[in-house]
């Protein structure tokens, strides 16, 4: 008996409203491992991240987290099996301060960094400590997105399009937090449109069209399947 | 000796601030329900009612004295309410508003006709507490000691209730609640639970309300409907969702609605409506609240 993986899907149909959004999908993620969903706009990367964390109510297929089967358990359970999760929208709370922000999640794991070793590691998160979580930049949120999560000690990470809409600097800080990760052993699984960013920190990709994985690609091959992957994503 | 009409003007605005601490408390209830659960709590003022009556009740017939019905009202109150959060009024959150308006009202009815048949509709008498009774003489001015400690009481649960939401990690989770509790939800925190709190909180503050006022007016068990109306003029004036606001409202037009019992005695309980509609037209969003 092989331990149980951080994260296995099978066979997943969702739903949003009465669209049907993932059909059939599955995938796994290992202990430790950085996995790259990668698809176009509208493919069912957010709507997968979504179902994984409880957030989809219409969904059919099995989705295990260190082999415990999610779907019958409260949204707020997943959380403690050891998940954290970065929306696409960043979820930063705006009536709440960045320092408010950053220890709202609790503390699932010791794991978990504390908040001065995180304004170590984001300096800019800890002169705005203060500050609303309204009034930071786009590039601010997503650090404060990801420092949350880093907080709470979550040991599988899904993040939905982290690179989106930043500039070139704030991606290159936010894939050496993911670099760092890799490092303490977290699993990681990231929704990516920007292969580059995807090709430097991801040990597996999985195509996603239609809401089906079209292609598992490991990280030696990436290099040779590299035409192919651009013109599913339509680069 | 001050100038008598000064002095009729001194313990007029007193009289407001005891009227206001009570609405305060009121409203401080209905708007923490109302920004978490986005439910018009119109069964607040039963809460409020039912709080009276078990004070009176333990007294009458327990011999159970102020200071411990200032515990307990609160904590059966809540407790009930909290069951009737959980059981029915939490199937409402995901249907329109208005029948979580529309169930409440009808509980109001329920309890105030249970009330009246059991208790009869007139209203009954709550002797001071003995330890608050007489006068307190501050030099210019002679105030009932009991009022005085509403006044005083209201003021630090309002404070204490606005600090703990603004200030502190449980006040936190309540505002992240009121943004986007289903991200809150996936962070690990129990939303449900959150809100069964929340509501038992409010009906709590409520039924502190009602063992406040049981003393001062009569109770009866329509001693809800007539206040709630004016304290729902006070949550829209304040703004909706605005804890500070609210407050501050509640004891401003405590004092309004007393001065203008002087200048114009007949318009004394119009006062607050007035100024409702006038904030509506001039600022929707009440004095203190957010522009959303």
């Amino acid at each position: 008996m092989t331990d149980p993986l951080p994260l296995s899907v099978e066979n997943l149909h969702g739903w949003y409203g009465d669209s049907h959004v993932l059909h059939g999908l599955s995938l796994s993620v290992a202990e430790g491992e950085t996995v790259a969903l990668l698809g176009r706009n509208g493919v069912g990367k957010t709507t997968l991240l979504r179902s994984i964390v409880g957030l989809l109510p219409k969904r059919k297929g099995a989705i295990s987290i260190w082999g415990t089967d999610v779907r019958a358990v409260p949204i707020h359970r997943i959380a403690r099996l050891g998940v954290g999760y970065v929306p696409e929208e960043r979820g930063i709370y705006t009536s709440l301060t960045v320092y408010e922000n950053l220890v709202l999640p609790p503390v699932l794991s010791d794991f978990g960094m504390s908040t001065s070793d995180i304004f170590a590691l984001f300096p800019n998160l800890e002169e705005r400590r203060n500050s609303l979580g309204g009034r930071l930049s786009g590039g601010e949120q997503q650090m404060l997105a990801i420092a949350r999560i880093l907080h709470a000690g979550a040991r599988l990470i899904l993040l939905d399009e982290p690179t989106e809409g930043l500039a070139p600097v704030i991606v290159q800080k936010i894939g050496e937090v993911i670099l760092l990760l890799k490092k303490k052993g977290v699993s990681i699984l990231i929704a990516e449109q920007n292969l580059h960013f995807a090709s430097r920190i991801a040990d597996r990709f999985y195509l996603i069209d239609a809401g089906k994985v079209t292609r598992v690609i490991g990280r030696s091959e990436f290099g040779a399947t590299r035409q192919l992957v651009e013109s599913t994503l339509g680069v | 000796m001050i100038d008598p009409s000064l002095q009729a003007l001194v313990s007029q605005i007193f009289l407001g601030l005891v009227n206001g601490s009570i609405y305060a408390l009121l409203s401080v209830g209905l708007t923490v329900i109302f920004g978490l659960l986005r439910i018009v709590n119109f069964v607040h003022g039963a809460q409020y009612m039912v709080g009276a009556f078990l004070s009176y009740i333990l007294l009458i017939e327990f011999g159970i004295g102020f200071w411990w019905s200032l515990l307990l009202s609160p904590l059966i109150v809540s407790a009930v309410s909290a069951v009737i959060e959980r059981v029915m009024i939490s199937r409402l959150y995901n249907i329109d508003h208005v029948y979580g308006l529309l169930f409440t009202l009808g509980l109001t009815l329920v309890t105030e006709g249970v009330f009246r048949y059991c208790f009869g509709s007139a209203g009954r008498a709550y002797v001071v507490p003995p330890s608050l009774s007489g006068t307190v003489d501050l030099g210019f001015v002679v105030f009932p000691r009991y009022r005085l400690f509403v006044v005083l009481a209201s003021i630090i649960i309002c404070f204490a209730t606005w600090l703990v939401i603004e200030k502190t990690r449980a006040g936190s989770y309540l505002r992240a609640a009121n943004e986007n509790p289903d991200l809150l939800r996936v962070f690990g925190v129990n939303v449900p639970l959150l809100l069964t709190a929340t509501y038992g909180f409010g009906a709590a503050l409520a039924a502190v309300a009602g063992t406040l006022a049981a003393p001062i007016y009569q109770v009866g068990p329509f001693m809800g409907g007539t206040i709630l109306i004016v304290v729902f003029a006070i949550v829209v004036i304040g703004g909706m969702g605005s804890i500070k606001g609210t407050i501050v409202a509640s004891y401003l037009l405590g004092v309004t609605e007393a001065l203008t019992k002087i200048a114009f005695p007949q318009a004394s309980s119009m006062a607050v409506f007035v100024i409702m509609a006038a904030v509506l037209v001039l600022r929707p969003e009440g004095l203190f609240g957010r522009n959303e």
